[in-house]
């Protein structure tokens, strides 16, 4: 089983529009991806080697859409312990390169007590550090 | 989202692919495969680090082809992706898998004339019941 989590959402505190706490990640390096492609199984080379990347237009390698979304599930976790989690939505809507440091945001749409407990709805995104979103979405927990 | 094959093509994908499924294909969730993942990320998160439980985008691992669709690997465009559990996946799940391409339309965006797959991928328990649902939105341009 998992962790006893202490949630960073405490229900009595939280109403709709509420700001969560953000999640900054460490800068994207290119190892990270070279390992990230390993874990995932996206070999897509536009993301580990920057001659292919180039080939396709590019400057350099992109970091994986789907790594700037782990980040968020990370983040979801963090929030409320990997239990609450029932859906995780995202866009992807700009690139993002080694080197780019990504910080987690989001606020609450919506509250509603459900039979298995307290259903949150969460619009979520993660930046970059020109204050960009590059990955936006929507999250719903129950705790 | 189904294996991306490099095989250069101009052909669009045909709608007549739509509903095409895979197999179902037992997938067996392994501790050390949650670690790597977790620690590829950087999240912290303790019983994803242990190996127990796996973060929410670890379905993404799950990679069973469609047959009959195949697309450049250089043409295409994640657009967006949505996971949905009943609970989250744990190390020593052995889970039913199966991925279908559920759409096939074109649109008009900012790079011209596009064509949007809607790749659809769930996962159940041994005895049947639902454990998560995952779709893509994948751009071929």
């Amino acid at each position: 089983m998992s962790d006893t989590v202490t949630t960073r959402l405490d229900t009595r505190e939280l109403s709709v529009g509420s700001a969560l706490a953000e999640l900054r990640k460490e800068a994207i390096t290119k190892l990270q991806l070279v390992k990230y492609a390993g874990a995932s199984g996206d070999y897509n080379l536009i993301h580990t080697d920057d001659e292919t990347a180039r080939r396709v237009g590019l400057d350099g390698v992109i970091a994986h859409g789907m790594l700037s979304m782990a980040f968020l599930g990370q983040y979801l976790c963090w929030l409320t312990g990997p239990d609450s989690i029932r859906r995780l939505s995202v866009r992807f809507a700009e690139m993002v390169r080694p080197g780019d440091v990504l910080t987690c945001r989001g606020r609450v749409t919506a509250l509603e007590q459900d039979v298995a407990g307290q259903r949150i709805t969460l619009e979520l995104w993660a930046e970059n550090q020109r204050a960009q979103p590059v990955t936006s979405g929507e999250a719903e927990v129950i705790i | 989202m189904g294996r991306l094959e490099e095989r250069v093509s101009d052909l669009l994908v045909s709608r007549d692919l739509i509903g095409q499924q895979s197999d179902e294909v037992l997938v067996e969730i392994e501790r050390g495969a949650i670690r790597k993942f977790a620690e590829a990320v950087g999240d912290t998160t303790e019983a994803c680090l242990r190996g127990e439980v796996a973060p929410p985008t670890f379905p993404t691992t799950i990679r069973i082809p469609i047959p009959g669709l195949t697309y450049d690997l250089a043409r295409i465009l994640h657009g967006g992706q949505e996971y949905r559990f009943q609970r989250p996946i744990r190390a020593g799940d052995r889970l039913r898998c199966r991925s279908k391409l559920a759409d096939v339309y074109q649109r008009d965006g900012r790079l011209g004339a596009m064509t949007f797959l809607i790749i659809d991928l769930e996962g159940r328990a041994e005895n049947g019941e639902p454990v998560f649902t995952g779709r893509s939105t994948v751009i071929v341009r």
